[in-house]
């Protein structure tokens, strides 16, 4: 069953990702009263990249295609530490979390490196925002890390939010109900979702992510796209692992349970997008802060 | 025995390698290549002791009667003398190389001599104190580094900026001699010696305290601890690049092993202490960094790094400080191997850093962030290396800086869920640690990307050439060593292990290893994994940048259509928003010019983080201080020989008082 769990979880870690990015837009495309395109159009974009060619500036060094490679690379490690449906990540010890949002943040550096590489102050700013945001949005994530450790005792994701999630919400509901909240807000910001930036603009001075990537083209396009799209699965994983007791059912109605709580949580995103307009740039740090005191305070209400 | 015999050795031999070059020609190249043969030499013999007394520490110091008050000439190498020596050692020899090529006797026939002098006699001073078991010698070999580091980073003295910063460290360095003084005599008149271990574990509460917060600010000063640093920008701008790398790598470190020495011989510590250091060492970290962001020269902001990784090491040694006050090993063996480990890890990544500055600097002739751009093209080596170094500074994975990053981290998240109220600490320097990293990582895609991405912003950087063999191979070297300790972390862990212990003493329960505590073969598996990773997406770009056509085309860049190298977004820029959040600590300075007019004329805008300690803090008390203090221009009118008087007038008092006593 462990080999076969492990099998799993890198089939799903591997193909699952963009669709929830489809099931993302086609949520958006129901609320606006839009047909939207086909739940698999991610998957068609990926198969469309591959096939075309690559164009690079004259500005640019090899940075400028180890940006995607590394983005990819390393959001498929930090894949491994992430426990799926209540199950045993392949990848687990003592100190992993420290591990995963390293992963991330290495493959951040080369992405900004990335951007910056072309020598485009419209890719530059992009690459500024994006430094700055994720920089306000790593304490969140610890914060909760924090909660997380505190309440259960342990020091690795799976046994964070693994099997034994269940007794830390009875120990500790109101504090991890903070959490929830936190990472919530931070899985929209790192993702680059609304409110923080538009996914689907690409003229608009407001942009963080998709402005750092507009001079790729081709295949590392369509890395940077899978990229990201595994770290959005990722994130929606970890939340899902937070209020989702999975470990205490039957192992093959815990997969099933997890794909289609992920589908909910792409849901969930979708309509925080189509009911929200996207903040001003200037209210984003108000906004990653407040999410920070959020997750703070779930560690205060475990003083004891 | 031995052991203490060869390094004594490597001392006298480091201390007189630049001497022999005084007797030589100005524009001659002997002394020069003797200075760094005989530094090698002592380089070779210090790490001989300090790798032998790893594996089989000598029993016994070598003491020897010294005629003067208070002292011994008492002298040991432990575990954790070996593991500064070690760091001395690589860091001066390698500085010493990069030297040859970066500051020649040739081009710099008036001050190549005497930066050879002082570069053997910090060496010297460094290996000194670190091995030092009295206080006297400790002081001595404390003051011949505080000295030599003094005339070393005003080896440029014709220069005004140079000369004010050089003041600065002289009189942060003496005030911080000043505690350690203070703390000295309150050492002896708790103690009734000034040998190093003679510390009694029932030492009165006041009196302790008093030795804590005396070492805290003395050493504290070395450290460059925030708010103590103020010296250190400037300090380590301003000095040649392998003096930078030696001071920043390692100087700053003898604050570091004073505070290790300190609290070694002390068990059962109070609460606070920990507590302290813990909260010292996130305010120095987050502030270190936030200060970084904002500054446009690439060594002042290397300089405030320093401040930060200061911060984290010091965090370390906070958590195994508390964890001897709670008894807790665990808390011991992380903190403490992750404050030493980051000790080996800054001056190896920090060294790299400078040197590749260094580099930069030698091709381009310029600090200013701004005005380089596109080196990786002119410079592939030196900004391979540079981006090694920022890697590792940002505790990324595969390198090194993750892997003391993740002993601190998990010391912390330890500490923060004890069920003490002490948790607290470690419960707000967790996310401390997690900010500083995000931090770090703006700061330095910051300055690899406008110092080596993108296009040159002015013409003399687009003339930038490679650096030579001497100053590339010495920064090749520290970028495997910050690789071979992130992958190879299992192999380090021994020598972590027994530098704990011996910080702990032999006297106290058997600890449990670094291998029971922290992941450390499925850390370094996966960096090795992601290390293969990396490598075969190299050869991927290789095979992928050969089959494609040489790029005709500009940045695309939404349809622009001329974008110009000016147009790019500064460090400046970049660093804006981050500055801006933080503008209420931070004070950031922006002239910004009036358009009073319909055709306003040429205008200009500049902006600066000053350092807002020293220029909004200490420079507006000693003002006021000086004000106050005018009437001692009575006794104090710049006339030497009346000084000599008053000295002579205090030791013949100071004479009669003892023989009354």
């Amino acid at each position: 069953m462990n080999y076969i769990n492990i099998a799993i979880h890198l089939a799903l870690a591997l193909a699952l990702p963009p669709l929830a990015l489809g099931v993302i837009n086609k949520t958006k495309a129901a609320v606006a009263g839009r047909l939207g395109p086909p739940l698999l159009q991610p998957y068609f974009d990926l198969a469309k990249l591959l096939r075309k060619s690559t164009v690079i500036s004259q500005t640019t060094s090899w940075v400028f295609l180890a940006g995607p490679a590394i983005g990819l690379v390393t959001v498929l490690l930090a894949s491994l530490f992430v426990p799926l449906g209540g199950h045993v990540a392949p990848l687990s010890f003592e100190g992993d979390f420290v591990l995963f949002a390293y992963m991330l943040g290495l493959g951040r550096f080369f992405t900004i490196l990335a951007a910056l590489d072309t020598g485009s102050a419209f890719e530059g700013m992009g690459a500024a925002r994006e430094a700055t945001f994720s920089a306000l949005a790593e304490p969140a994530l610890f914060f909760g890390f924090l909660v997380l450790a505190r309440a259960s005792g342990a020091y690795s994701l799976t046994a964070m939010l693994g099997p034994t999630v269940l007794a830390t919400w009875t120990a500790a509901g109101a504090a991890l109900g903070a959490v929830v909240v936190s990472w919530f807000i931070i899985l929209l910001a790192e993702n680059s979702r609304i409110p923080f930036d538009d996914p689907n603009t690409h003229l608009e001075l407001t942009m963080i992510h998709e402005v750092m990537v507009l001079d790729h083209s081709g295949p590392p396009f369509g890395m940077i796209l899978y990229g990201a799209s595994i770290k959005l699965f990722l994130f929606c994983a970890l939340i899902i692992g937070l209020i989702a007791p999975l470990g205490a059912l039957d192992p093959w109605l815990a997969w099933v349970a997890f794909v289609g709580l992920v589908l909910v949580v792409a849901v969930g995103i979708g309509l925080v997008e189509s009911m929200m307009a996207r903040l001003r740039m200037t209210q984003v740090p108000a906004l990653l802060i407040a999410s920070c005191l959020v997750a703070a305070f779930g560690a205060v209400l475990l003083v004891r | 025995m031995m052991n203490e015999v060869i390094l004594i050795v490597a001392i006298v031999v480091a201390g007189v390698s630049g001497l022999p070059g005084l007797l030589t020609l100005r524009d001659d190249r002997s002394g020069e290549r003797l200075a760094t043969g005989l530094i090698t030499l002592a380089g070779v013999l210090a790490s001989v002791a300090a790798v032998s007394a790893l594996v089989a520490e000598s029993p016994d110091e070598l003491g020897r009667a010294w005629h003067v008050p208070g002292g011994r000439f008492g002298v040991h190498v432990d575990a954790l003398s070996a593991m500064f020596i070690l760091q001395i050692a690589v860091l001066s020899v390698l500085g010493a190389w990069f030297g040859l090529e970066y500051w020649p006797q040739r081009d710099h026939p008036q001050n190549g001599r005497k930066l050879r002098v002082f570069y053997g006699t910090v060496t010297a001073g460094m290996l000194l104190l670190v091995v030092a078991r009295n206080g006297v010698l400790f002081l001595a070999g404390w003051e011949t580094m505080a000295l030599s580091a003094f005339f070393l980073l005003s080896t440029e003295d014709d220069k005004p900026i140079v000369r004010s910063s050089g003041f600065f460290y002289l009189l942060a360095a003496h005030a911080g001699t000043l505690c350690l003084l203070a703390m000295f005599a309150v050492f002896e008149v708790a103690t009734g010696t000034l040998d190093l271990d003679a510390w009694p574990a029932a030492l009165a509460s006041p009196l302790r305290d008093a030795i804590f917060v005396l070492a805290l600010c003395g050493f504290g000063l070395k450290a460059g601890l925030m708010p103590l640093h103020v010296w250190l920008p400037g300090a380590h701008a301003n000095a040649p690049s392998h003096v930078s790398a030696l001071m920043s790598g390692v100087l700053i470190k003898m604050g570091i092993y004073g505070l290790v020495r300190l609290t070694a011989a002390c068990d059962a510590p109070p609460l606070w202490w920990g507590e302290t250091l813990i909260v010292a060492g996130a305010v120095s970290g987050v502030l270190g960094v936030a200060f970084a962001i904002g500054q446009h020269d690439l060594k002042r902001l290397l300089a405030y790094h320093s401040v930060e990784n200061i911060g984290i090491i010091v965090m370390g040694l906070g958590v195994a400080v508390l964890g001897r006050s709670l008894g807790r090993p665990e808390l011991v063996a992380l903190g403490f191997a992750g404050a030493m480990l980051h000790v080996w890890n800054h001056g190896l990544f920090k060294g790299l850093l400078f040197l590749s500055a260094g580099s930069v600097l030698h091709a381009t002739g310029t600090r200013e962030i701004d005005r380089l751009g596109g080196l990786l093209r002119r410079m592939p080596l030196t900004g391979l290396a540079f981006l090694v170094g920022a890697v590792a500074i940002c505790g990324l994975p595969p390198l090194n800086g993750l892997i003391s990053e993740l002993f601190v981290y998990l010391g912390l998240f330890r500490t923060a869920t004890l069920n003490d109220p002490t948790w607290l600490a470690g419960g707000l320097a967790a996310p401390a640690l997690a900010l500083i990293g995000a931090l770090a990582v703006a700061c330095f895609v910051k300055v690899f990307g406008v110092v080596f991405l993108g296009q040159p912003r002015t013409p003399d950087v687009s003339l930038a050439h490679e650096a030579g063999p001497l100053m590339l191979v010495p920064m090749a070297l520290l970028a495997a060593t910050c690789v071979f300790i992130g992958v190879g972390a299992p192999l380090v862990a021994p020598v972590l292990d027994a530098a704990v212990a011996a910080w702990v003493g032999t006297a106290a329960a058997p600890l449990p290893t670094l291998g029971e505590l922290a992941p450390l073969l499925p850390v370094s598996a996966i960096s090795a994994v992601l290390l293969v990773a990396i490598l075969l997406a190299g050869a991927w770009i290789v095979r992928a940048s050969r089959a494609t056509p040489p790029p005709e085309l500009g940045t695309w860049d939404c349809g622009y259509a001329s974008p110009s190298p000016r147009m790019q977004y500064t460090a400046s820029s970049f660093a804006d928003l981050i500055v801006d959040l933080t503008g209420w600590v931070l004070r950031p300075l922006s002239h910004v010019p009036r358009l009073d007019r319909v055709f306003p004329s040429d205008a200009s805008f500049h902006s600066h983080v000053p350092d807002i300690v020293l220029d909004k803090m200490l420079i507006p008390a000693f003002s006021i201080i000086r004000r106050i203090m005018t009437w001692l221009h009575l006794i104090q009118h710049g006339k030497l020989h009346i000084y000599l008087l008053y000295i002579l007038g205090i030791v013949i008092a100071l004479l009669f008082w003892w023989r009354s006593m």
